[in-house]
C-alpha cells in the first residue's frame, strides 16, 4: 500500500510542473508587457522600470520561473493590483465558503443520485425507471444559472422563504448548494443506475437471491456495496465539476467564494489573483483525484498490488 | 434444402447486403426520442438560418413604450428592460449558440481526432506525450480552462469559441487512439500494409473511418455541452458582451428584473435547456444505433 502511495503521488509531480509553468507563462502570455500592467495604466515610464526590476522581470526567464516556484511553494504570490492587499489574504478569506458550498453540494447530489440511481435499476422498465431517467437527462442539460435565477423567483421573490444573496446563515446555503448539485445529481442516478445493473448479473447475486436472502438485503448489501467503487471514482471526478460550477453559482448568488474572486479578477485584469487562483483551483483538483484513487486503492485489492 | 431454409438463407444474405448507413437509420429511426430530438434541431436550425426574415421584430430595435412587457399577441416572449422583443432575439442568439456549439466542437473535433490518430498509430514516445498532455487538459474542469484562456485572449465570442475548443481536444483523441489501437491490428489493415499501402494513406484511408461513429456521438454529446459552457461564460460576462442577443447574456441582462419581469429571463434559459436537451437525446439515439458498445 505504501509503494501505491508513494508511486501515486511521485505520478502527480509532472501535472504539478507542467500547470505551474502554464500558470507563470501565463502573465507572458498576455498581450503586452507585463511590468507596465502590474504598475498600472498611469504610471510613469520609471515606474514602470523600478516594478520590473521588482518583480525581476528584467532577468532571465528560468531564474523567474525559480523565483515564482519558490514563493508560490511558500504561498507567496504578490499583491493585488486592485486592492494592493497580499493575494495570499485575499484567497484565504474566499476558500473556506467555497469548500463548504461544494461539500453541501456534494452531499445532497451524492445521496439523491445514489437513491434515483438504485430505484431506477431495481424497477427498471418501470415508471419509476423513466421518471428517474428524465430527471436525470433533464438535470444534465440544465443551465445552472438559470435554475438558480428560477429559484431565487420562487423563493425568495414570490415566497420570501429564502434570502436571494450573501453568506452566513443555514438558509443562505439551500438554494446556492442545490444549484450547484443539480448536474452532479444527475450524472450520479445515470451512473449508479448502470453500475447497479451491471453489478446484479453477477453470479454471486443470483446465488444470494436463490439461496433466500432478502430482497432488500440483496440490494442494500450485496450489489450496492459492490457498485460503489465505481462509484466513488465518479463521485472524484465531480468534484471537479463542482469546482466549475461553483464560479457560475457564485455569481448568481453572490456568493463570496473562490469562484466569483476569480470572475471579479478576470474581469478586473488582476493578473496576480488570477494565476494564484488557477493554481489553487488545479491544486484542489489533483489533491481530490489523489484522495479517491486511495481510497479507490483500499476498497478494491486488484489495484493495490498490482 | 426446404422453403423455409431458403428464405432463411435469403433474409440472411438480404442482411448481409444492406448498407452500414441503411442498417444505422433502420435502427434510429426506432427511437422516437432521439428522432424528435433531431427534427426540433433541424427546426431550430432553420429559423436560426431564416431569423432576418421570419423574426417578427428587430432584436436590436428600442422601444421605450413597451418595456418589460409580459408575452402577449405581439411579442411571444414579452421584451426586455428596452422594449426589445425577446422571442426575436432568441431566434437571432439560436444564430449565435448553434454555430459556438458547432464550430467550437468541429475545431477541437479535428484536432483531437488528428492527434488520437498519430498517438494511436505511432505508439512510442509521440504517443506518450500526447496522451500526457491530454491527461492534464482533461484533469482541468473545462470551464476553468475557458476562463484561463479567455484571460489571455480577453472577453469576446470569437475568444470562447477557441477556448471551448480546447477542451474538447483531449475528448477526441483519447476516442480516437482508442479505436486506433484496435483498428490497428484488423486483418485488412495489415493486408493493406502488406500490398504496401503508405503510412498516411492508411491512417486516412482505412482507419479513420473506423473511428468515425464513435466520434459522430460524441460530436454530439459535445455541442450540447459546448452551448451549455459558452452561455455560462457569457453569463458570467465573459463571452459575448451586452446588446448581443446571445442566450447567456441575455439571462445576465434580464436578472436584474427577477420578481418584476421574470419572463425575461425565463424563455432565454428555456431556449438553452432545450437545445442542449435535443442535442444529448440525439447524442444517445446515435451512439444505441451507431455504437452500442459506448453504452
Amino acid at each position: 500500500m505504501l509503494k501505491y502511495l508513494v508511486g501515486r503521488v511521485a505520478g502527480i509531480l509532472p501535472v504539478l510542473l507542467v500547470i505551474s509553468v502554464f500558470v507563470f507563462g501565463f502573465v507572458h502570455l498576455l498581450p503586452g508587457d507585463p511590468a507596465r500592467l502590474v504598475a498600472g495604466p498611469d504610471a510613469t515610464q520609471q515606474d514602470v522600470e523600478l516594478v520590473r526590476q521588482d518583480l525581476g522581470l528584467d532577468q532571465p526567464l528560468w531564474v523567474q520561473y525559480g523565483r515564482f516556484l519558490g514563493n508560490a511553494v511558500q504561498g507567496e504570490f504578490g499583491r493585488s493590483m486592485k486592492t494592493k492587499r497580499p493575494v495570499s489574504q485575499e484567497i484565504g478569506e474566499r476558500f473556506m465558503p467555497t469548500l463548504y458550498l461544494t461539500i453541501a453540494a456534494m452531499a445532497w447530489a451524492t445521496l439523491a443520485g445514489l437513491l434515483i440511481g438504485v430505484a431506477s435499476a431495481t424497477k427498471r422498465g418501470r415508471w419509476q425507471d423513466h421518471a428517474g431517467m428524465i430527471v436525470a437527462v433533464s438535470g444534465i442539460a440544465f443551465p445552472s444559472f438559470w435554475l438558480g435565477l428560477l429559484m431565487i423567483d420562487l423563493f425568495s421573490v414570490k415566497l420570501g422563504w429564502l434570502p436571494t444573496s450573501g453568506y452566513g446563515t443555514w438558509q443562505h446555503f439551500v438554494m446556492p448548494s442545490l444549484t450547484l448539485g443539480l448536474g452532479v445529481a444527475a450524472v450520479m442516478a445515470r451512473f449508479t443506475r448502470s453500475a447497479f445493473i451491471e453489478i446484479a448479473r453477477e453470479d454471486y447475486v443470483r446465488t444470494a437471491r436463490a439461496k433466500g436472502v432478502p430482497a432488500r438485503l440483496v440490494v442494500w448489501k450485496h450489489t450496492l456495496r459492490n457498485a460503489l467503487i465505481p462509484i466513488i471514482t465518479m463521485v472524484g471526478l465531480q468534484f471537479g465539476f463542482l469546482l466549475g460550477g461553483s464560479i457560475v453559482v457564485e455569481t448568481v448568488f453572490s456568493w463570496p467564494g473562490l469562484g466569483r474572486l476569480l470572475v471579479d479578477s478576470v474581469n478586473y485584469r488582476d493578473y496576480t489573483v488570477i494565476q494564484a487562483e488557477i493554481l489553487l483551483f488545479s491544486l484542489e483538483f489533483i489533491i481530490i483525484n489523489l484522495l479517491v484513487d486511495v481510497l479507490y486503492a483500499f476498497a478494491n485489492p486488484e489495484i493495490r498490488y498490482s | 434444402m426446404t422453403m423455409t431454409d431458403a428464405t432463411g438463407v435469403a433474409a440472411a444474405a438480404h442482411e448481409a447486403v444492406r448498407s452500414p448507413l441503411r442498417e444505422f437509420w433502420r435502427k434510429f429511426r426506432r427511437n422516437r426520442t432521439a428522432m424528435a430530438a433531431g427534427i426540433c434541431l433541424l427546426a431550430l436550425a432553420l429559423a436560426a438560418a431564416a431569423a432576418p426574415w421570419i423574426a417578427p421584430f428587430d432584436p436590436a430595435a428600442f422601444d421605450y413604450d413597451r418595456i418589460l412587457e409580459g408575452p402577449s399577441a405581439a411579442h411571444w416572449a414579452g421584451t426586455d428592460a428596452y422594449g426589445r422583443d425577446i422571442f426575436s432575439r432568441i431566434l437571432w442568439g439560436a444564430r449565435i449558440s448553434l454555430s459556438v456549439g458547432l464550430l467550437s466542437v468541429l475545431l477541437g473535433g479535428v484536432a483531437g481526432v488528428a492527434l488520437g490518430l498519430i498517438a494511436g498509430f505511432r505508439g512510442g514516445w509521440i504517443d506518450s506525450l500526447i496522451m500526457r498532455v491530454c491527461d492534464v487538459l482533461l484533469a482541468f474542469p473545462g470551464i476553468l480552462l475557458a476562463i484561463g484562456i479567455v484571460a489571455i485572449l480577453g472577453p469576446g465570442i470569437e475568444n470562447v469559441i477557441y477556448a471551448v475548443a480546447i477542451f474538447s481536444v483531449p475528448v477526441f483523441a483519447r476516442l480516437v487512439r482508442g479505436s486506433t489501437l484496435s483498428l490497428k491490428r484488423a486483418v485488412y489493415v495489415d493486408a493493406a500494409r502488406a500490398i504496401g499501402v503508405r503510412d498516411r494513406l492508411l491512417m486516412v484511408r482505412h482507419i479513420l473511418p473506423g473511428t468515425l461513429p464513435s466520434v459522430i456521438v460524441y460530436v454530439s454529446m459535445r455541442i450540447g455541452t459546448s452551448i451549455l459552457t459558452a452561455a455560462s461564460l457569457s453569463f458570467i460576462g465573459l463571452g459575448a458582451q451586452p446588446p448581443s442577443p446571445e442566450w447567456g447574456a441575455m439571462l445576465a441582462d434580464g436578472r436584474s428584473y427577477i420578481g418584476v419581469a421574470s419572463h425575461v429571463t425565463f424563455y432565454p434559459g428555456l431556449a438553452i435547456f432545450l437545445t442542449v436537451l435535443a442535442f444529448n437525446l440525439l447524442g444517445d439515439g446515435l451512439r444505441d444505433a451507431l455504437d452500442p458498445k459506448l453504452r
